[in-house]
């Protein structure tokens, strides 16, 4: 049992960490242009796969600084030829415009690359486990991917708040009309701020690619939990963000890992439905069914009840 | 004058964060009375208004209209209630013409509710009063223009017509002259008294001229506080007011 | 948007008889067209298209009572046809089961009504909010139902989904529905039945109101309304032409799967709704009737076609977020008011450079899946009339060359003739 839940504590933390990866980028174009970029996932699929190309001819700790570089000019190139074009027309044709990428960017990732998954493996490097628990071994890449997220976040975190570039970005997540109004090239800024979230939306993809699969479906099955936990962490709060992916992580993982149904429950206290009655689906349905149903239930209730979310400090 | 009151605010207060900008209004109006509140900017006029109509809600002190209380309510249920107001901003709906602007501010009145049985064009009362509305608004000859294109004593006119008709028994008109020429707000003030021969006004204003022109009382809010409530003669005599606000305004 | 035009026939008052047929002329139009149209498609496969057109009109006009008419984004508006679609097929398989006398053409009320209960259930938590907050709702709601079709198996019947015989129920009116024909004059019936009522809707006083409701919702409250209950109104409706769209969905196929209340689906409808142009009552129709032809004949062409597809949408969202069918009544409008007699010329050299740029990116774009996906490369590609081989230097060469110079014609020459040309017009 403590050998289950601990296993589960890290492997959800992993997962919780990938995740916050790809929402921190979402969440910083979102705070500051009102963007709900649907095609960021996309982003993250092109650092996996952009990772995996380059690391054939240059390995793989060099891709690991180029694919996200490459990745954010074509954000920003996105930004400067499409989005702005569409700005003019307000938020939801935006948002339209993300949604009709995400469509194209999956199809031009099956035409490079195929429909199968990519065999993109960890390096020889982190290829070893690092340590032991209950004689299972845990492998080194999973806590690389850790040091990256958290190493990401101390990044975030320290541009925002110590330097001038994180003050007008966090002055536009609270105001971004005051940010025009003293004078910034608000253009220009949104264009690196968009390629610098979609750049780090492709770091979590060159680890995330590794760790978890790289192929043509791999930004649909993201894209709709990144939104889950922006949502939930609270429009355009990075802190939000990462309290969200962790708490999602873990739920997810934690809920496919332990089978367990509310009859469990019920047995605690000595009370049972009747396999026959009409909850009784519900009733003896296995947590690991439930599980992909999960974070949307949260959004759902989250919308419902506290649609700032967690940490946000505006509603939309 | 001494009828029933239609509008009754007791220690009424709103602050913003820190910052008290209703500081305990109390407050009668008669039925049928023309109400004007005067003050000078920042004086939480649009605020109180505001208050009133539902838009914001008190941090304390009760508002009854007819003795019904409805602070707290949302303002389609103040707007059900008899209660309507008009906009210092225009606020109209920008992609209806003159004629839909009308008919949608009387579908609820004429009890057309949320129905999606019947057609709005067939429904005769509506489309009766709407063309009557547009004759005493001067705004026949323009009833199939987009609001957006209209003047802009064009739009504040449908404004107006937007705001009375329901036929509410209380109408709140915030600065209805505001940004208007000479001529245009005559026009504009002979409009209100023909149309508030029957029911109550409370009015925003700044344009003095129009104050003591139309009201039968007057109200001077400064720093959220209201100093003086009374008949125009009084409060032009009441030494706080001149002090307070006509000295600075009037020269 | 376009509540002008709908509301126009009123205004020319009085004249009776003349109005109605201005009214109804299109109405017999689309009656005529949908009846012959059995008599051009005439296969299977064609019978089976139109008949999917006639179910993603409903689909897409329903989609646009959300959009269009009350501005509310949904990214989950397949729920509703999925569902409605399922309780559908479980009706039509209790009627094989039991010989229930409910008739055929009445299974689609059953979906209608799925569609309501589901509408009431999620739109009383969704509604409250407009705007992202809404699209991210509806989005989570989606993402559950889909979710949760791995929950119910019994429900959704699992992977393989559930199939119901639509020769099972009896008929109102003796008609046999094994011919695909037969289904279509259903679907057809249904889709005009279901387009009529719409198109009222949007006349109603609710209908009026959430065009109210979308552009200013603060007016709305203080002439009585509340945007949150005109917001669910509509989307209830909404969600239950959705179910009757789903409901003739399973006539048709005889089988429903999960994925009609997914993601995809979901992106289908307001991809159609969007392409056809959400500001008009017959932009969701255009669009619909493109997306099902080019799902359905573009997909045997070409591997390309999700490509295209999201490319038209893009470009469409870019550059004529009115529409398709906002395009073409701009051009009408523009005819009319005679601006075509001068700029004609300029018209016809700006759209054949465009074109020409168009002509040229399907060439790289055919060119590139050749090689790099066909299983020979070096096999012979058929492309426009002739067959070159892929994997050479030369046919690249030629489109990037006629891409550039039909971009370079179009900006710089092109371009500034046209407007020139709608200018001086403006001036004269």
């Amino acid at each position: 049992m403590l050998e289950t839940i601990t296993f589960s504590l890290l492997n959800g933390l992993l997962y919780g960490m990938l995740l916050f990866m790809l929402s921190s980028g979402l969440t910083l174009i979102f705070g500051m242009m009102g963007v709900l970029n649907f095609a960021h996932a996309s982003f993250y699929m092109l650092g996996a796969y952009f990772a995996y190309t380059m690391g054939l001819y240059t390995g793989f700790w060099v891709a690991l600084f180029l694919a996200p570089i490459a990745v954010g000019l074509i954000g920003a190139a996105v930004e400067r030829f499409g989005l702005r074009q569409v700005h003019q027309y307000g938020h939801v044709p935006e948002l339209l415009f993300t949604f009709g990428l995400a469509y194209v960017v999956e199809e031009l990732v099956r035409l490079f690359w195929g429909n199968t998954p990519m065999n993109y493996r960890v390096p020889e490097a982190l290829d070893f486990p690092l340590f032991s628990l209950f004689g299972t071994n845990y492998p080194a890449f999973r806590v690389f991917v850790l040091v990256v997220a958290v190493s990401m976040f101390v990044g975030l975190y320290l541009l925002l708040k110590r330097t001038r570039a994180g003050l007008i970005i966090q002055a536009s997540l609270s105001r971004p009309d005051m940010v025009s109004a003293l004078g910034h090239n608000v253009p220009q800024v949104f264009m690196w701020v968009f390629a610098f979230g979609t750049g780090l939306a492709a770091l979590g993809g060159v680890v995330g690619g590794i760790q978890l699969v790289t192929e043509p479906g791999m930004a649909f099955m993201m894209g709709p939990i990144v939104f889950v936990v922006v949502v939930v962490g609270g429009l355009g709060s990075i802190q939000g963000a990462l309290i969200a992916s962790i708490l999602i992580g873990v739920l997810q993982t934690f809920a496919l890992s332990v089978d367990w149904s509310l009859a469990n429950l019920g047995m605690v206290f000595g009370y049972a439905v009747p396999p026959e009655s009409f909850f009784a689906t519900i009733w003896y349905m296995d947590s690991t069914r439930i599980a992909p149903m999960l974070p949307y239930l949260l959004l759902v209730l989250m919308l419902i009840f506290r649609p700032r979310g967690l940490m946000g400090k505006r509603e939309s | 004058m001494s009828q029933e009151t239609a509008l009754a605010l007791k220690g009424l207060t709103k602050n913003f964060g820190r910052a008290e900008i209703i500081r305990g209004v109390d407050l009668d109006i008669k039925a049928n009375e023309r109400h004007v509140i005067i003050g000078p900017n920042g004086a939480g006029k649009s605020t109180l208004f505001n208050l009133i109509s539902g838009r914001l809600e008190a941090t304390s002190g009760t508002i009854q209209l007819f003795g019904r209380e409805i602070d707290g309510l949302p303002p389609h249920r103040v707007n059900r209630m008899g209660l309507s107001r008009s906009f210092q901003v225009t606020n109209l709906f920008q992609n209806m013409t003159v004629m839909q602007n009308l008919r949608c501010a009387l579908l609820w009145s004429k009890g057309h509710k949320y129905a999606f049985w019947k057609l709005v064009n067939s429904q005769q009362e509506v489309t009766e009063r709407a063309e009557e509305l547009m004759e005493r608004l001067n705004l026949t000859a323009k009833q199939h223009v987009p609001a957006s294109l209209l003047t802009y004593a064009e739009q504040r006119a449908l404004e107006i017509g937007a705001t009375i008709a329901s036929g509410a028994k209380v109408l709140l008109l915030d600065e209805p002259t505001a940004g208007m020429s000479r001529t245009e707000a005559d026009d504009m003030v002979e409009l209100i008294r023909e149309i508030t021969t029957d029911c109550t006004l409370v009015m925003v204003e700044h344009d003095l001229g129009v104050v003591f022109n139309l009201a039968d009382r007057i109200s001077v809010l400064v720093y959220g506080e209201v100093i003086a409530s009374d008949t125009p003669e009084a409060v032009r005599a009441n030494a706080a007011v001149q002090e307070a606000y006509l000295g600075t305004e009037v020269h | 948007m376009n509540t002008t035009q709908v509301q126009t026939g009123a205004a020319a008052g009085g004249v009776g008889r003349s109005i109605w047929v201005r009214r109804l002329w299109p109405w017999l139009v689309a009656v005529v067209i949908a009846m012959l149209l059995p008599l051009l498609v005439t296969s299977n496969h064609g019978l089976t298209m139109i008949s999917h057109m006639g179910v993603m009109i409903i689909f897409a006009l329903s989609y646009n009572m959300l959009l269009g008419n009350t501005g509310l984004l949904s990214f989950g508006h397949a729920v509703y046809f999925g569902l409605g679609g399922y309780m559908a097929m479980h009706m039509l398989r209790y009627i094989e089961a039991t010989g229930f006398g409910m008739p055929l053409e009445l299974l689609p009320v059953v979906g209608a009504l799925g569609g309501l209960l589901f509408g009431l259930i999620f739109g009383a938590v969704s509604t409250r909010r407009a705007g992202v907050v809404f699209a991210m709702i509806s989005l989570g709601i989606g993402e559950m139902v889909t979710a949760s079709s791995l929950m119910f198996t019994g429900f959704f019947g699992g992977e393989a989904g559930l199939f119901g015989n639509r020769e099972a129920p009896v008929s109102l009116f003796g008609i046999d529905y094994g011919p695909g024909r037969n289904v279509y004059y259903l679907v057809a019936v249904w889709a005009l039945i279901a387009a009529v009522i719409m198109f009222l809707l949007r006349q109603t006083p609710l209908g009026w109101m959430a065009n109210a409701v979308r552009d200013n919702p603060e007016r709305a409250q203080f002439v009585g309304y509340s945007p949150q209950m005109v917001r669910f109104f509509q989307f209830v409706l909404a969600a239950t032409f959705a179910g009757l769209a789903g409901g003739l969905f399973i006539v048709v196929d005889e089988i429903i799967t999960d994925e009609t209340v997914g993601m995809i689906q979901s992106g289908l409808v307001l991809l159609s709704a969007y392409i056809g142009g959400i500001g008009f009552f017959l932009g969701p129709v255009v669009g619909a009737v493109l997306v099902v032809f080019l799902e359905s004949e573009l997909s045997s062409i070409t591997d390309a076609w999700l490509l295209y597809f999201g490319l038209l949408f893009v470009a469409v969202v870019m550059f004529a977020p009115q529409g398709l069918f906002g395009v073409a009544y701009q051009q009408v409008m523009s005819w009319r008011a005679g601006e075509w007699v001068r700029s004609f010329h300029a018209r016809l050299y700006a759209t054949s450079a465009m074109l020409v740029f168009v002509l040229a990116l399907i060439a790289v774009i055919e060119k590139a899946y050749h090689v790099l996906r066909h299983w020979n490369p070096q096999e012979p590609m058929p492309l426009f009339f002739v067959t070159i081989d892929a994997t050479s230097m030369v046919p690249w060469l030629v489109s990037f060359a006629v891409m550039a110079g039909a971009l370079a014609v179009f900006f710089l020459h092109a371009r500034p003739l046209l407007r020139r040309a709608l200018d001086s017009g403006e001036g004269a």
